[in-house]
């Protein structure tokens, strides 16, 4: 059974109308882009779901650490003055 | 449990799910989390790949383009919900390949509704009505589960199924409100399929070894009995409105309680059919294992001509 299991993962992202961005649906097994395009096309756009798809092999795919999510992500939360509503204005005026 | 006191990310996993935050693939999970989910995860990719030969049985035959077109997009619906749920699965560190090698050598299991044949045209209406009906129920349920992939993959199946549903019902209303032969062939499948249907929500809450854990997990969000009573007082007003009976002398609707009671189920039978012995579980396995192995030579030509064609270099492929 190697023959399945040396279809890579891709990982599929669609627009689903023009104006927004690509977003992640899922992912599927495919010899190379063109059948994971022309897979993604069966799997995810059924009804109309997309207008646009990309696929990314999984491998490709970067990300961080869960386990770092506390030191990574924290920085931002004492920057309170990143936000609008830290600031104190008139309340009678459009600001 | 022993270990649950041992390791104390297990403590820490089990006061998020508390939280109601969503298990996500690379967080740390207790290894008996990972493998429930595996199971049964796997199991419903299964029933979703096996459950196409019920159906598919009848896609030459469909008595009008209508029919034959609907049946065909519902049947390329579900091997869509297998590959959904086959990739939620491999999230969690299962290769596609080992995931069917396990359904077919029977080490993993598969919805035992399937192990029924589809003997009418009326079964495909039944099919539809109640063991879609009966997934739907079990499903919305599994729109909360704990498990993010898991989760997302049932609310694009649940989005899906309710086509299935009503086309099911359209089609058995066609019938029952038909010739007396067509109405005729419309109660026996309803007969036939109503208690199989019932089956599907698993074994009573009191014999139902590992709900108690999948509960605390979040994976299961409502029991088997209380998806199984949501089940029958949905459908008992809608066979009504078919004008089809439910072959249960015992079925009536209970003023104090607001719900519908129903006779005892033969849990000898579905013991029996898990086990192996249902009219067409060596059947659904032998068509599976030909397809895989039949299908063998487009996938190797596949992957022949992608390694062919696959650019050597950055240059190349400028």
């Amino acid at each position: 059974m190697n023959d399945r299991s040396s279809w890579p993962l891709w990982e599929v992202f669609l627009r689903s109308r023009r104006g927004l961005s690509h977003q992640h649906v899922g992912s599927l097994h495919a010899p190379d882009w063109e059948m994971a395009v022309q897979n993604a096309r069966d799997l995810y756009t059924r009804r109309g779901e997309g207008v646009s798809i990309w696929v990314v092999e999984s491998a490709a795919i970067h990300a961080s650490d869960p386990d770092d999510r506390g030191p990574l992500f924290d920085p931002p939360a004492d920057k309170v003055y990143r936000h609008p509503t830290f600031y104190k204005v008139p309340e009678d005026l459009k600001l | 449990m022993a270990d649950a006191a041992a390791d104390p990310r297990e403590a820490a996993f089990q006061a998020a799910i508390d939280a109601e935050r969503s298990v996500e693939p690379r967080d740390w999970m207790p290894e008996r989390y990972r493998a429930t989910l595996i199971r049964q995860i796997a199991q419903h990719a299964h029933s979703e790949i096996i459950g196409m030969q019920p159906e598919g049985n009848w896609i030459t035959r469909a008595p009008s383009l209508r029919r034959k077109a609907i049946l065909l997009a519902k049947v390329q619906d579900e091997a869509g919900h297998g590959l959904y749920l086959y990739s939620a699965a491999e999230t969690l560190g299962v290769s596609r390949s080992e995931l069917v090698e396990m359904l077919q050598s029977g080490r993993q299991k598969y919805s035992s509704i399937f192990n029924y044949p589809t003997l009418t045209w009326a079964d495909v209406g039944t099919i539809g009505w109640l063991v879609d009906g009966a997934a739907i129920t079990n499903q919305l349920a599994l729109t909360k589960t704990s498990y993010g992939p898991y989760a997302r993959a049932m609310v694009r199946i649940c989005r899906e199924e309710s086509f299935h549903q009503r086309q099911g019902f359209e089609l058995l209303s066609q019938l029952s409100h038909g010739t007396p032969a067509q109405r005729a062939m419309a109660q026996d499948s309803v007969d036939r399929w109503w208690w199989p249907s019932l089956m599907m929500f698993g074994p009573p809450d009191d014999s139902s070894p590992n709900s108690a854990q999948s509960m605390k997990w979040k994976i299961k969000r409502v029991s088997n009995d209380e998806l199984r009573q949501r089940f029958v007082d949905m459908t008992v007003p809608q066979a009504r409105a078919l004008g089809l009976g439910l072959p249960d002398p015992q079925l009536r609707w209970n003023e104090n309680s607001e719900h519908y009671e129903f006779g005892p189920i033969n849990w000898d039978e579905f013991a029996q059919v898990l086990k192996g012995d249902g009219p067409c579980n060596a059947e659904r396995i032998r068509v599976r294992r030909e397809a895989d192995a039949g299908g063998a030579w487009v996938r190797e030509a596949a992957r022949a001509w992608a390694v062919k064609h696959k650019p050597r270099s950055a240059e190349d492929a400028a």
